[in-house]
């Protein structure tokens, strides 16, 4: 077998949010423009090793990735025992601006799946100037609850395993059987109701629909991509965004699901780098500094 | 296009695998598949399916029922899949598959029921 050693670096910021001290594990790869991930609800920054490892992004892009607290190798905050862990959208710009201003990235473009596409339309939102522009990967600006997530936190069911089993048909069917079962496997990882705290985000402080008029894509410019297979945020959800928000780039991609960088990254990047080239030209022509 | 009925499609559970059968060693259950005015009644035994019995039924007994009708099944089933139709949770999300009963088996061994209800996409 073939040996190597990837060009990722892990490191851990200590940082403060909403008053208390977390320890925040980031990864980061390449040089140039500062490109922040953010990974799905239940899972950790291992989803974006595809983006990581991808010259023909780590040539232009500074990436980074990190695990949102009580996530992956990132910790819950001291005396997390006596707290019931609920992701609210203040509380996610909060750690992401703050994640941003630690490691001093100058207008970052901000590239987050899932919950982390719906909290890009908050950054284009309330933070134009702080981001350098956004890609909001499966994203919508709400979701009706269409199952009970109590199932997803309770001792009798494993949390892992169920966790995995509801997302798991969230992926594209002819994803790679290696991508598809390491995506599970992050949500297998999670702690006990971790994921279902992020859905409150998701499904309830995180409606989006009514910062839409709000954003201004030439002060923050917007670019959307969404699987087809994706049944939580569907397609329609995303081409309601673009509608709603002139200037808004969107594109459906096919065959693949929720999890795109993470399931099947040959098939996303396809998609992915004509939109990073968009971002570096808008860039040049706006001003920001490459 | 010929679609097998239901009913037929099925009897493919009856071919859970030495594997499939692992997965579930902790699952004896019954589950009410429905299909409109059509329903079976599935046998689990520790992960095997053991028998499946078609209604209409007088009183009929289960764990956990799973409606749907047929448009539904049939494109759930469908090869290549149809996007919003290719797993139970996407029926779940068009509120075209109603979950019914005790849902502890279902939930607990989530990933064993998705891959035995998909066995029918391989009969084709």
């Amino acid at each position: 077998m073939k040996t190597s050693v990837e060009a990722v670096t892990g490191r851990y910021l200590h940082v403060g949010i909403g008053g208390a001290e977390h320890r925040v594990y980031v990864e980061e790869a390449g040089a140039g423009v500062p490109l922040l991930c953010l990974h799905t609800a239940g899972a950790d920054s291992r989803q974006f090793r595809g983006v990581l490892n991808d010259e023909a992004v780590t040539s232009r892009f500074r990436v980074i990735a990190f695990d949102l607290p009580w996530h992956g190798k990132s910790s819950p905050p001291a005396g997390w025992y006596e707290t019931r862990y609920q992701l609210s959208a203040a509380a996610y710009q909060d750690t992401v601006l703050a994640v941003a201003g630690v490691l001093d990235l100058d207008r970052p473009v901000v590239m987050g799946c899932s919950i982390g596409g719906r909290l890009v339309l908050y950054l284009a939102a309330r933070h134009p100037d702080r981001v350098g522009g956004v890609i909001g990967l499966q994203t919508g600006g709400h979701v009706e609850p269409y199952y009970d997530t109590q199932w997803l936190n309770r001792p009798d069911v494993h949390g892992g395993l169920v966790c995995a089993g509801i997302v798991s048909g969230l992926i594209g069917p002819s994803a790679p059987g290696a991508d598809r079962w390491e995506t599970l496997w992050h949500y297998m990882q999670g702690g006990p109701g971790v994921f279902q705290g992020d859905l409150y985000f998701y499904k309830v402080d995180g409606d989006a629909r009514g910062l839409l008029a709000e954003i201004d894509t030439a002060r923050c410019p917007v670019f959307l991509l969404t699987g087809e297979f994706d049944y939580s945020c569907t397609p329609d959800d995303t081409l309601a965004i673009q509608r709603a928000v002139p200037g808004a780039h969107a594109q459906v991609m096919p065959g693949l699901g929720h999890f795109p960088m993470s399931e099947d990254y040959q098939r996303f990047r396809s998609h992915l780098l004509p939109v990073l080239d968009q971002v570096l030209a808008g860039r040049d022509e706006r001003g920001v500094p490459a | 296009m010929s679609e097998l009925p239901v009913g037929e499609r099925l009897l493919a559970l009856l071919r859970t695998d030495d594997a499939l059968a692992a997965r579930g060693q902790f699952v004896t259950a019954t589950v009410l598949v429905e299909s409109g005015a059509e329903q079976w009644l599935i046998t689990i035994t520790r992960g095997r399916v053991t028998a499946i019995a078609a209604g209409p039924f007088v009183m009929p007994a289960w764990t956990f029922a799973l409606r749907s009708d047929e448009d539904a099944w049939q494109r759930f089933w469908s090869a290549p899949p149809v996007p919003g139709y290719h797993d139970l949770f996407a029926l779940l999300r068009r509120k075209r598959l109603r979950i019914e009963g005790d849902l502890h088996p279902l939930m607990s061994n989530l990933l064993y029921f998705k891959d035995l209800l998909a066995l029918p996409v391989e009969a084709r």
